[in-house]
C-alpha cells in the first residue's frame, strides 16, 4: 500500500480543509497555555497534547470557555519503546451547535514501568472526574486494562476484568495472547 | 505472579474486600444469572423497598474485543468486531469501516453507500425490535414480547436476502459493502417495510397507550436534561431528556445528509419517554429506507478491491455513528502496520452506565426492571 509519502500528503490536504472554527479553537487553548502541543487540526477533529500537571487547568478552560461538555471515550494506549502510556480523552458538546462536529482530543502520557504494580507505581495521572462527570467509567476501564492509576478518582476498582485477576493489565503491549 | 498481586491492607484477595454489615440495609445481588439483569450483576442495597445505593457489576460477558483487533488486520478484525452487539452488527461495524476508509484513503461506491444506510437502518429496527420485546416481557407484558420478535423477522429476512445472514451478517467492509443485493430485492423491502410499519402503529394500542404501562414507567427514573448532558449519555437517554443529538443530523456520514427524516425529541426524561424513543426512531428509520431506495442509482460497483493485508499511515482516526443505542464511536490509532496498533471502540452501552446508579438509587426495587431496561442498555456491548 501506499507509504509515508501518500500519508504526509494527505495530512497537508487535511489541515487545509480545517475550517476557522477549527483553528480558532486550537488558537485559544495554545494563547491560554504556553506548554501544550497542538498535534494536529483536521476537519472537525482536534488533538492537544499536555503534560500530566496541566491536564485539569486545560479541561476545565475546555470546558467553561470551549463548552465542550462531556466525554466521548477515554482510550488508554501502550508505548513500551517510549517506556509511557498515553490517555487520550474524546471531549464533544451537546449544548453548543457549532461544536456539534467537533471532536476535541486532550492526550497526555504518564511514565510506565516493566513490572507493574497498578496503584503501588509511578503509573498515575490526575483525574478528569471533577471536571468532566462522564469519564468515571471510562477511568475505571483505563485503570484495569492499563493499569493507569487516576489520582482523585473515588472508586478505582475493577469494572470489567475478574475479581481474581492477578495478572498484569491486559491491555499492555507485553501482555501476548497464548499462540498469536 | 506474586509481584502482580495487588497489595491492599483491606484486601483478602485481589480485587476482593470486606464490608460491614448492616441490620437495616440489605443487599441484593441482581444477576448475573437473572435474566432481568441480562448478564450483568447490579448490586443494591435497599432500606425496606427503597433503593438506597446501586453498583453496576459488568464484565461477565467481557470478551477482549479491543486486545483481539491488535492481532488482526484491517479486514479479518470484521467478523469478530460485530459480536458484541449481534442484532446491530452493521451499526458497530459502520465506524470502523468509515474510519478504515478514512485511514487508507478509500473512495466508497455510491451505490453502496445507498446499501450501508438500508442495511444500518433495518438493523436499528431489529435490534430495537428485539429490546422492545425484552422490554415488554419484563414489565410483565407478553403480548409485547410476541409482537415484536414475529415483526422483527420480516427484516431480518430482508437482511438475510441482503447479506446471506439473519445476524451477525459482516456485511460492511472498508470500501462498500461485501456483496449486491438480489434483483427483486428493492420491491420485496418496499413490499416489507410499508407492512412493518402498519405493524408499529398498532403498537401504541397494545403498549403504549396502555394505561397498566403507563402507570408503571411514567415519572419513575427520571433524568434531567443538565444530568443527561453533565453524564454524557446518548442516544435514546438523551433524546429522552431533551437534547436534540442524532449523530445522522449533526455529523451526517454517508449518504444520511440527503436523507428525508427527523430526529425525535421528548422532554419528560422519564422511563415512558425513554421507551418511546426507540419506537418512534423506527417510523423515521421505515423512511430512510424508502427513500434511500428512491434515491439509489440501479446498478453500480458496491465495493472497492482491496490489496491483501492493507496498512494505515502513521495517524489516528476518530469517528462515530448513531446506532440503535447511540453515539458508537471508534478510535483507531495506525502506525504503518497492517493491525491497528489500538482500537478503542467507545460503545453507547458502556457511557449509559452511568446513568444507572443515578437512575436507580431513589427508586422502588420494584420499579427496578422499568428503569433499568429503559436505559437501552445492552450488556454485551458494554462489555465488548
Amino acid at each position: 500500500m501506499s507509504s509515508t509519502d501518500s500519508t504526509e500528503i494527505a495530512k497537508t490536504d487535511e489541515s487545509s480543509l480545517a475550517s476557522d472554527l477549527d483553528k480558532s479553537l486550537s488558537d485559544s487553548i495554545s494563547k491560554k497555555f504556553s506548554n501544550v502541543e497542538i498535534a494536529y487540526v483536521k476537519p472537525d477533529r482536534i488533538r492537544v497534547n499536555v503534560k500530566k500537571e496541566d491536564i485539569i487547568d486545560v479541561a476545565s478552560f475546555i470546558r467553561d470557555e470551549l463548552n465542550f461538555d462531556h466525554a466521548e471515550s477515554v482510550s488508554g494506549v501502550d508505548y513500551p519503546e517510549d517506556k509511557q502510556i498515553e490517555v487520550v480523552y474524546h471531549l464533544g458538546s451537546y449544548t453548543d451547535t457549532s461544536l456539534d462536529k467537533k471532536i476535541l482530543a486532550l492526550a497526555t502520557r504518564t511514565p510506565r514501568e516493566d513490572n507493574p504494580r497498578p496503584g503501588n507505581d509511578s503509573t498515575k495521572l490526575p483525574s478528569l472526574r471533577d471536571v468532566f462527570p462522564s469519564v468515571s467509567f471510562h477511568e475505571r476501564e483505563c485503570f484495569e486494562m492499563l493499569g493507569v492509576y487516576f489520582d482523585g478518582h473515588p472508586d478505582n476498582r475493577r469494572l470489567l476484568l475478574p475479581e481474581d485477576w492477578a495478572d498484569m493489565p491486559p491491555l499492555r503491549k507485553d501482555f501476548r495472547i497464548k499462540g498469536r | 505472579m506474586s509481584s502482580q498481586v495487588y497489595p491492599k491492607d483491606k484486601e483478602i484477595l485481589p480485587g476482593l474486600q470486606i464490608e460491614k454489615v448492616d441490620d437495616r440495609i440489605m443487599t441484593l445481588n441482581v444477576g448475573p444469572q437473572h435474566p432481568g439483569s441480562g448478564h450483568m450483576r447490579i448490586i443494591i442495597k435497599v432500606d425496606g423497598d427503597y433503593i438506597v445505593h446501586t453498583d453496576p457489576d459488568p464484565g461477565y460477558v467481557h470478551r477482549g474485543e479491543e486486545k483481539m483487533a491488535e492481532y488482526r488486520n484491517y479486514i479479518t478484525n470484521i467478523p469478530h468486531l460485530e459480536r458484541p452487539v449481534i442484532h446491530d452488527s452493521c451499526n458497530i461495524l459502520y465506524p470502523y469501516c468509515l474510519g478504515v476508509e478514512e485511514l487508507l484513503g478509500l473512495e466508497v461506491p455510491e451505490r453502496a453507500k445507498y446499501l450501508r444506510v438500508i442495511a444500518a437502518e433495518l438493523n436499528r429496527c431489529v435490534y430495537i425490535e428485539y429490546w422492545l420485546a425484552i422490554y415488554g416481557i419484563f414489565l410483565g407484558h407478553s403480548t409485547m414480547f410476541m409482537w415484536p420478535v414475529g415483526d422483527r423477522e420480516l427484516l431480518i429476512d430482508l437482511l438475510d436476502k441482503m447479506t446471506g445472514a439473519r445476524v451477525t451478517h459482516a456485511y460492511f467492509v472498508p470500501g462498500g459493502v461485501r456483496n449486491d443485493v438480489p434483483p427483486n430485492f428493492e420491491d420485496v423491502c418496499l413490499r416489507q417495510v410499508n407492512y412493518f410499519e402498519k405493524r408499529l402503529k398498532e403498537y401504541a394500542d397494545v403498549f403504549y397507550d396502555n394505561p397498566i404501562l403507563i402507570s408503571r414507567t411514567k415519572d419513575t427514573g427520571i433524568l434531567s436534561r443538565e444530568d443527561a448532558i453533565k453524564l454524557g449519555t446518548t442516544g435514546s437517554v438523551l433524546r429522552a431528556s431533551g437534547v436534540d443529538f442524532d449523530i445522522r443530523k449533526k455529523e451526517p456520514y454517508d449518504v444520511y445528509e440527503e436523507m428525508d427524516f427527523q430526529t425525535n425529541v421528548l422532554k419528560e426524561g422519564d422511563s415512558y419517554a425513554r421507551s418511546k424513543i426507540p419506537w418512534l426512531d423506527m417510523f423515521e428509520s421505515c423512511r430512510i429506507i424508502r427513500d434511500a431506495l428512491k434515491k439509489m442509482p440501479k446498478s453500480g460497483s458496491v465495493r472497492v478491491k482491496l490489496k491483501p493485508k492493507p496498512k494505515g499511515g502513521d495517524t489516528e482516526v476518530y469517528r462515530r455513528v448513531e446506532s440503535g443505542r447511540g453515539s458508537l464511536g471508534m478510535h483507531i490509532v495506525s502506525r504503518g502496520m497492517p493491525q491497528p496498533y489500538r482500537l478503542k471502540i467507545s460503545v453507547p452501552s458502556f457511557r449509559n452506565l452511568i446513568a444507572m446508579p443515578h437512575l436507580l438509587t431513589g427508586e422502588k426495587l420494584g420499579n427496578m426492571p422499568a428503569v433499568y431496561w429503559s436505559l437501552n442498555y445492552w450488556p454485551v456491548e458494554a462489555d465488548r
